[in-house]
Protein backbone atom coordinates (compact mmCIF):
# COMPACT_ATOMS: atom_id res chain seq x y z
CA UNK A 1 0.00 0.00 0.00
CA UNK A 2 1.33 3.43 -0.85
CA UNK A 3 1.26 6.33 1.52
CA UNK A 4 -1.45 8.08 -0.48
CA UNK A 5 -3.65 4.99 -0.41
CA UNK A 6 -3.11 4.67 3.33
CA UNK A 7 -4.00 8.30 3.94
CA UNK A 8 -7.09 8.13 1.74
CA UNK A 9 -8.38 5.00 3.44
CA UNK A 10 -7.73 6.32 6.93
CA UNK A 11 -9.44 9.59 6.03
CA UNK A 12 -12.53 7.75 4.84
CA UNK A 13 -12.63 5.70 8.04
CA UNK A 14 -12.45 8.85 10.13
CA UNK A 15 -15.59 10.35 8.59
CA UNK A 16 -17.28 10.51 12.01
CA UNK A 17 -14.39 12.39 13.58
CA UNK A 18 -14.42 16.22 13.68
CA UNK A 19 -12.65 17.63 10.63
CA UNK A 20 -9.91 19.48 12.52
CA UNK A 21 -9.12 16.51 14.72
CA UNK A 22 -8.96 14.12 11.77
CA UNK A 23 -6.66 16.45 9.80
CA UNK A 24 -4.35 16.78 12.78
CA UNK A 25 -4.07 13.01 13.16
CA UNK A 26 -3.63 12.40 9.43
CA UNK A 27 -0.83 14.98 9.41
CA UNK A 28 0.83 13.18 12.30
CA UNK A 29 0.83 9.79 10.51
CA UNK A 30 1.86 11.37 7.23
CA UNK A 31 4.87 12.97 8.90
CA UNK A 32 5.99 9.71 10.47
CA UNK A 33 5.67 7.79 7.19
CA UNK A 34 7.70 10.50 5.45
CA UNK A 35 10.34 10.37 8.17
CA UNK A 36 10.56 6.62 7.85
CA UNK A 37 11.00 6.80 4.12
CA UNK A 38 13.65 9.46 4.56
CA UNK A 39 15.63 6.95 6.60
CA UNK A 40 15.67 4.63 3.61
CA UNK A 41 12.75 2.41 4.53
CA UNK A 42 10.60 1.55 1.50
CA UNK A 43 7.21 3.23 1.17
CA UNK A 44 5.44 -0.11 1.45
CA UNK A 45 7.22 -0.99 4.68
CA UNK A 46 6.93 2.50 6.15
CA UNK A 47 3.16 2.32 5.74
CA UNK A 48 2.96 -1.25 7.06
CA UNK A 49 4.91 -0.25 10.18
CA UNK A 50 2.13 2.11 11.24
CA UNK A 51 -0.24 -0.82 11.73
CA UNK A 52 -3.67 -1.75 10.48
CA UNK A 53 -5.90 1.12 9.44
CA UNK A 54 -8.94 -0.48 11.04
CA UNK A 55 -7.23 -0.67 14.39
CA UNK A 56 -5.98 2.90 14.19
CA UNK A 57 -9.40 4.20 13.14
CA UNK A 58 -11.12 2.20 15.88
CA UNK A 59 -8.69 3.58 18.47
CA UNK A 60 -9.22 7.16 17.33
CA UNK A 61 -13.02 6.81 17.23
CA UNK A 62 -13.01 5.28 20.71
CA UNK A 63 -10.87 8.11 22.03
CA UNK A 64 -13.05 10.79 20.47
CA UNK A 65 -16.28 9.25 21.71
CA UNK A 66 -14.74 8.98 25.16
CA UNK A 67 -13.93 12.66 25.14
CA UNK A 68 -17.42 13.40 23.83
CA UNK A 69 -19.00 11.30 26.57
CA UNK A 70 -17.15 13.33 29.14
CA UNK A 71 -18.52 16.52 27.62
CA UNK A 72 -22.02 15.06 27.51
CA UNK A 73 -21.81 14.03 31.13
CA UNK A 74 -20.89 17.55 32.01
CA UNK A 75 -23.82 18.80 29.95
CA UNK A 76 -26.32 16.36 31.41
CA UNK A 77 -25.22 17.50 34.85
CA UNK A 78 -26.12 21.01 33.88
CA UNK A 79 -29.46 19.87 32.49
CA UNK A 80 -30.21 17.98 35.65
CA UNK A 81 -29.65 21.17 37.57
CA UNK A 82 -32.24 23.08 35.56
CA UNK A 83 -34.57 20.13 36.08
CA UNK A 84 -33.90 20.32 39.76
CA UNK A 85 -34.77 23.98 39.79
CA UNK A 86 -38.09 23.22 38.08
CA UNK A 87 -38.79 20.44 40.56
CA UNK A 88 -37.87 22.65 43.48
CA UNK A 89 -40.21 25.37 42.26
CA UNK A 90 -43.05 22.92 41.59
CA UNK A 91 -42.60 21.21 44.94
CA UNK A 92 -42.26 24.42 46.92
CA UNK A 93 -45.80 24.21 48.47
CA UNK A 94 -44.67 20.95 50.06
CA UNK A 95 -41.09 21.55 51.03
CA UNK A 96 -41.24 25.21 52.04
CA UNK A 97 -43.62 24.60 55.00
CA UNK A 98 -41.62 21.49 55.87
CA UNK A 99 -38.40 23.49 55.86
CA UNK A 100 -40.00 26.22 57.98
CA UNK A 101 -41.20 23.53 60.43
CA UNK A 102 -37.72 22.02 60.57
CA UNK A 103 -36.19 25.43 61.26
CA UNK A 104 -38.85 26.11 63.91
CA UNK A 105 -38.22 22.75 65.61
CA UNK A 106 -34.48 23.36 65.64
CA UNK A 107 -35.00 26.87 66.96
CA UNK A 108 -37.32 25.70 69.75
CA UNK A 109 -34.83 22.98 70.68
CA UNK A 110 -32.19 25.67 71.10
CA UNK A 111 -34.65 27.86 73.01
CA UNK A 112 -35.47 25.04 75.44
CA UNK A 113 -31.81 24.26 76.00
CA UNK A 114 -30.93 27.86 76.74
CA UNK A 115 -34.08 28.37 78.83
CA UNK A 116 -32.86 25.57 81.09
CA UNK A 117 -29.52 27.28 81.47
CA UNK A 118 -31.15 30.66 82.10
CA UNK A 119 -33.45 29.22 84.77
CA UNK A 120 -30.44 27.68 86.52
CA UNK A 121 -28.76 31.08 86.57
CA UNK A 122 -32.02 32.62 87.81
CA UNK A 123 -32.02 30.22 90.76
CA UNK A 124 -28.40 31.14 91.45
CA UNK A 125 -29.21 34.86 91.41
CA UNK A 126 -32.25 34.29 93.66
CA UNK A 127 -30.14 32.33 96.17
CA UNK A 128 -27.44 34.98 96.37
CA UNK A 129 -29.96 37.83 96.60
CA UNK A 130 -31.89 36.05 99.36
CA UNK A 131 -28.61 35.37 101.23
CA UNK A 132 -27.81 39.10 101.03
CA UNK A 133 -31.35 39.96 102.11
CA UNK A 134 -31.14 37.66 105.12
CA UNK A 135 -28.26 39.73 106.51
CA UNK A 136 -30.38 42.87 106.27
CA UNK A 137 -33.33 41.12 107.96
CA UNK A 138 -30.97 39.79 110.66
CA UNK A 139 -29.80 43.33 111.46
CA UNK A 140 -33.36 44.66 111.45
CA UNK A 141 -34.61 41.83 113.70
CA UNK A 142 -31.76 42.39 116.18
CA UNK A 143 -32.54 46.10 116.33
CA UNK A 144 -36.19 45.33 117.09
CA UNK A 145 -35.14 42.83 119.79
CA UNK A 146 -36.06 39.68 117.89
CA UNK A 147 -32.50 38.31 117.93
CA UNK A 148 -33.61 34.63 117.86
CA UNK A 149 -35.68 34.99 114.72
CA UNK A 150 -32.90 37.10 113.17
CA UNK A 151 -30.29 34.38 113.81
CA UNK A 152 -32.63 31.75 112.30
CA UNK A 153 -33.05 33.82 109.14
CA UNK A 154 -29.32 34.51 109.00
CA UNK A 155 -28.70 30.76 109.26
CA UNK A 156 -31.09 30.08 106.41
CA UNK A 157 -29.33 32.82 104.44
CA UNK A 158 -25.92 31.25 105.05
CA UNK A 159 -27.21 27.87 103.80
CA UNK A 160 -28.45 29.60 100.65
CA UNK A 161 -25.11 31.40 100.23
CA UNK A 162 -23.25 28.10 100.59
CA UNK A 163 -25.42 26.27 98.09
CA UNK A 164 -25.23 29.21 95.69
CA UNK A 165 -21.45 28.65 95.50
CA UNK A 166 -22.09 25.08 94.36
CA UNK A 167 -24.82 26.31 92.09
CA UNK A 168 -22.43 28.79 90.47
CA UNK A 169 -20.14 25.99 89.27
CA UNK A 170 -23.15 23.95 88.17
CA UNK A 171 -24.42 26.90 86.14
CA UNK A 172 -21.02 27.58 84.63
CA UNK A 173 -20.53 23.99 83.54
CA UNK A 174 -24.04 23.58 82.20
CA UNK A 175 -23.59 26.76 80.13
CA UNK A 176 -20.38 25.37 78.72
CA UNK A 177 -21.99 21.99 78.08
CA UNK A 178 -24.98 23.55 76.35
CA UNK A 179 -22.70 25.65 74.15
CA UNK A 180 -20.79 22.51 73.11
CA UNK A 181 -24.04 20.62 72.53
CA UNK A 182 -25.46 23.46 70.45
CA UNK A 183 -22.33 23.47 68.35
CA UNK A 184 -22.51 19.71 67.87
CA UNK A 185 -26.13 19.86 66.79
CA UNK A 186 -25.31 22.64 64.32
CA UNK A 187 -22.43 20.58 62.94
CA UNK A 188 -24.66 17.51 62.70
CA UNK A 189 -27.29 19.41 60.74
CA UNK A 190 -24.61 20.86 58.51
CA UNK A 191 -23.15 17.42 57.88
CA UNK A 192 -26.52 16.05 56.77
CA UNK A 193 -26.73 18.72 54.09
CA UNK A 194 -23.10 18.56 53.04
CA UNK A 195 -23.31 14.79 52.68
CA UNK A 196 -26.40 15.11 50.55
CA UNK A 197 -24.60 17.58 48.34
CA UNK A 198 -21.64 15.26 47.93
CA UNK A 199 -23.90 12.29 47.16
CA UNK A 200 -25.45 14.18 44.27
CA UNK B 1 1.23 -3.52 34.19
CA UNK B 2 -1.44 -1.34 35.72
CA UNK B 3 -2.84 0.87 32.93
CA UNK B 4 -2.81 4.08 34.95
CA UNK B 5 0.77 3.45 36.05
CA UNK B 6 1.93 2.64 32.54
CA UNK B 7 0.23 5.69 31.14
CA UNK B 8 1.99 7.89 33.66
CA UNK B 9 5.33 6.24 32.91
CA UNK B 10 4.96 6.69 29.16
CA UNK B 11 4.19 10.39 29.68
CA UNK B 12 7.49 10.74 31.53
CA UNK B 13 9.31 8.77 28.81
CA UNK B 14 8.08 11.15 26.13
CA UNK B 15 9.07 14.16 28.25
CA UNK B 16 12.51 12.64 28.73
CA UNK B 17 12.82 12.08 24.98
CA UNK B 18 12.51 15.83 24.32
CA UNK B 19 14.32 16.95 27.45
CA UNK B 20 17.71 17.55 25.81
CA UNK B 21 16.40 19.20 22.69
CA UNK B 22 13.34 19.57 20.49
CA UNK B 23 12.30 16.40 18.76
CA UNK B 24 9.66 15.11 16.33
CA UNK B 25 7.29 12.16 16.31
CA UNK B 26 9.35 9.58 14.50
CA UNK B 27 12.54 10.44 16.36
CA UNK B 28 10.79 10.19 19.73
CA UNK B 29 9.60 6.67 18.91
CA UNK B 30 13.03 5.70 17.62
CA UNK B 31 14.86 7.09 20.66
CA UNK B 32 12.55 5.25 23.02
CA UNK B 33 12.58 1.95 21.15
CA UNK B 34 15.52 0.34 23.00
CA UNK B 35 13.68 0.98 26.28
CA UNK B 36 10.00 0.95 25.53
CA UNK B 37 7.94 0.17 22.42
CA UNK B 38 5.25 2.67 21.62
CA UNK B 39 2.80 2.80 18.75
CA UNK B 40 2.28 6.01 16.77
CA UNK B 41 -1.31 6.25 17.98
CA UNK B 42 -0.21 6.02 21.60
CA UNK B 43 2.42 8.69 21.05
CA UNK B 44 -0.13 10.99 19.45
CA UNK B 45 -2.43 10.71 22.43
CA UNK B 46 0.39 11.33 24.88
CA UNK B 47 1.70 14.34 22.97
CA UNK B 48 -1.79 15.84 22.91
CA UNK B 49 -2.20 15.22 26.62
CA UNK B 50 1.16 16.77 27.46
CA UNK B 51 0.39 19.75 25.24
CA UNK B 52 -2.93 20.30 27.00
CA UNK B 53 -1.12 20.03 30.35
CA UNK B 54 1.30 22.74 29.10
CA UNK B 55 4.27 20.43 29.62
CA UNK B 56 5.33 20.85 26.03
CA UNK B 57 4.79 23.24 23.14
CA UNK B 58 4.50 22.42 19.44
CA UNK B 59 5.89 24.31 16.49
CA UNK B 60 5.81 23.43 12.82
CA UNK B 61 9.04 23.78 10.92
CA UNK B 62 9.87 23.14 7.29
CA UNK B 63 11.98 20.15 6.59
CA UNK B 64 12.84 18.98 3.10
CA UNK B 65 9.93 20.78 1.53
CA UNK B 66 7.35 19.47 4.02
CA UNK B 67 6.20 20.48 7.45
CA UNK B 68 7.38 18.67 10.52
CA UNK B 69 6.10 19.21 14.03
CA UNK B 70 8.71 19.76 16.69
CA UNK B 71 7.96 19.31 20.36
CA UNK B 72 9.62 21.52 22.93
CA UNK B 73 9.60 20.77 26.65
CA UNK B 74 8.42 23.55 28.96
CA UNK B 75 9.52 24.47 32.46
CA UNK B 76 6.47 22.56 33.74
CA UNK B 77 7.56 19.47 31.81
CA UNK B 78 11.07 19.60 33.22
CA UNK B 79 9.64 19.95 36.69
CA UNK B 80 7.43 16.89 36.09
CA UNK B 81 10.54 14.81 35.30
CA UNK B 82 12.19 15.94 38.52
CA UNK B 83 9.03 15.13 40.46
CA UNK B 84 8.97 11.70 38.89
CA UNK B 85 12.54 11.02 39.95
CA UNK B 86 11.73 11.98 43.51
CA UNK B 87 8.58 9.87 43.47
CA UNK B 88 10.46 6.94 42.08
CA UNK B 89 12.94 6.90 44.91
CA UNK B 90 9.96 6.36 47.18
CA UNK B 91 8.62 3.61 44.92
CA UNK B 92 12.01 1.87 45.00
CA UNK B 93 11.98 1.90 48.78
CA UNK B 94 8.52 0.35 48.76
CA UNK B 95 9.75 -2.22 46.25
CA UNK B 96 12.62 -3.12 48.53
CA UNK B 97 10.24 -3.55 51.42
CA UNK B 98 7.85 -5.71 49.39
CA UNK B 99 10.67 -7.90 48.08
CA UNK B 100 12.10 -8.29 51.55
CA UNK B 101 8.73 -9.58 52.76
CA UNK B 102 8.81 -12.19 50.01
CA UNK B 103 12.27 -13.32 50.97
CA UNK B 104 11.21 -13.67 54.56
CA UNK B 105 8.31 -15.84 53.50
CA UNK B 106 10.54 -18.12 51.42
Amino acid sequence: MTKNEFMAELRSKLSGVPEKDAEDRLGFYSEIIDDRMEEGISEEEAVRGIGSIDEIAAGITAEISQARNKDQKRESKRKLKTWEIVLLAAGSPVWVPLAIAAVAVTFSLYAVLWALVISLWAVFVAFTATAGGSIVIFVVQVIYGNALAGVAILGAGLILAGSSIFLFFGCKNSTKGTAVLAKKIALGIKRIFVKKEAAK
Amino acid sequence: MDIQLKRGLLDICVLAAIKDGDSYGYKIIKDMKPYVEMSESTLYTILKRLETAKMLTVRSSEHDGRLRKYYHITELGLRRIEEFKAEWREVMLIYQFVSKEEEDND
